[in-house]
């Protein structure tokens, strides 16, 4: 009975083991916070938050096979484009998109094509 | 309700949904006609004042450089999208013999046909190529495979493929266009980034001899057009049925 417990004790250990790990770190409850750039996005942040993916989706198959070089919305009009829009404002790439890729273990595969602009030295 | 009323009524409902469907592949057709491009785009090369200069290669390098399409030492890796051959290789078909003697150190530059019946787009198993209203044969990196059926497809040598990642081998990049990856396929694309803009092909603006002529087919008063009806002109391999778009002028 003993040796039972004992198994079962050194089990739940095991198995909360991450949890005690967050907790000790102080990684509990971390959610990567992001620097949002000044001015209006394409689509409004709530929105891009969620669906930023397939926005740009739809952009990559309007440009190359629609041959849409525009996109409106009610913010206005813009060049579709990653590198010439996209990181225009979002200008880090790393404290901006690896952020939450990295949080999320997502490995977008857009930066073996595209360019990423050189970071500028914040003034 | 008895079996002849459903039989008529059976038959009614056959008719009328054959009726919905022919309506529906009619004004489908008729929808694909209206969005018809007016434009069809093409290049006319002049062998005289191309050869003008000699050794000149504005055309390439500038190609290839807003492109990003790198220099391998290794000719087997290497890619092209605008590239010069000789007469021979590139009209091997030209069977007059005196054409040969007098054109014979002359370096042809070829491109992408952006052929009316292209047989590259026929072959692709995912449709990453396609042509364009407009005629230009377009592809879309993103779907490419790299399975190579297009090159094989192509008479002309026009597309190349990937062997190495091209990215360490840029020795200059231009951020405003990708570059390609490993594994893929990659072709001149008649500058469809700068057509959008209202530009015509770099290689076209660059060229300091005006040497090659771009426009709209559709236009009977574009250059290329004027330059078409006036001048002697000759393809590349347009028996193969393909219709080239590239037309050469003496």
């Amino acid at each position: 009975m003993l040796k039972i417990i004992a198994g079962l004790v050194c089990f739940l250990i095991i198995l909360f083991s991450p949890v005690g790990y967050n907790i000790i770190t102080g990684r509990t409850y971390y959610v990567p916070m992001l620097k949002v750039p000044q001015g209006d996005c394409v689509e409004s942040t709530v929105y891009m938050r969620k669906r930023h993916m397939e926005v740009l989706e739809r952009w990559r198959n309007a440009y190359v096979r629609d041959g849409i070089k525009r996109y409106i919305s009610i913010n206005g009009i813009y060049r579709i484009g990653l590198t010439g829009t996209c990181l225009k404002c979002h200008s880090n790439k790393a404290e901006f998109c690896d952020r939450c890729h990295d949080y999320g273990g997502i490995k977008p595969k857009c930066w073996d094509c595209h360019h990423i602009p050189e970071v500028k030295a914040e003034k | 309700m008895n079996r002849r009323d459903f039989l008529k009524f059976a038959g009614v409902l056959a008719f009328g949904v054959a009726a919905h469907q022919t309506v529906n592949i009619i004004s489908q057709s008729r929808a694909k006609e209206e969005k018809k491009s007016t434009k069809t785009w093409a290049m006319a090369v002049s062998f005289s004042a191309c050869a003008r200069r000699e050794g000149c290669k504005d055309c390439i390098d500038i190609c290839h450089l807003i492109h990003n399409v790198p220099e391998f030492d290794n000719p087997k890796d290497g890619l092209r999208w605008i590239w010069q051959s000789p007469y021979e290789v590139v009209f091997s078909d030209q069977t007059n013999l005196f054409n040969k003697g007098m054109l014979k150190n002359l370096s042809v530059l070829c491109l992408c046909n952006h052929c009316d019946n292209p047989p590259c787009v026929k072959v692709c198993p995912t449709k990453a190529t396609w042509k364009r209203e407009d005629g230009i044969v377009m592809m879309d990196y993103h779907r490419c495979i790299g399975c190579r059926y297009c090159m094989a497809a192509c008479p002309y040598g026009a597309r190349s493929f990937n062997w190495r990642d091209p990215r360490p081998f840029l020795k200059k990049i231009n951020t405003d266009y990708p570059n390609r990856i490993k594994g893929i396929v990659e072709k001149c694309s008649f500058c469809e980034e700068r057509l959008s803009q209202g530009l015509i092909p770099a290689c076209v603006d660059t060229c300091p001899e005006k040497a090659l002529i771009f426009g709209d087919l559709n236009d009977p008063e574009s250059d290329i057009s004027r330059a078409l009806r006036a001048r002697f002109s000759i393809q590349r391999r347009p028996y193969l049925g393909t219709g080239p778009r590239v037309f050469y002028i003496f």
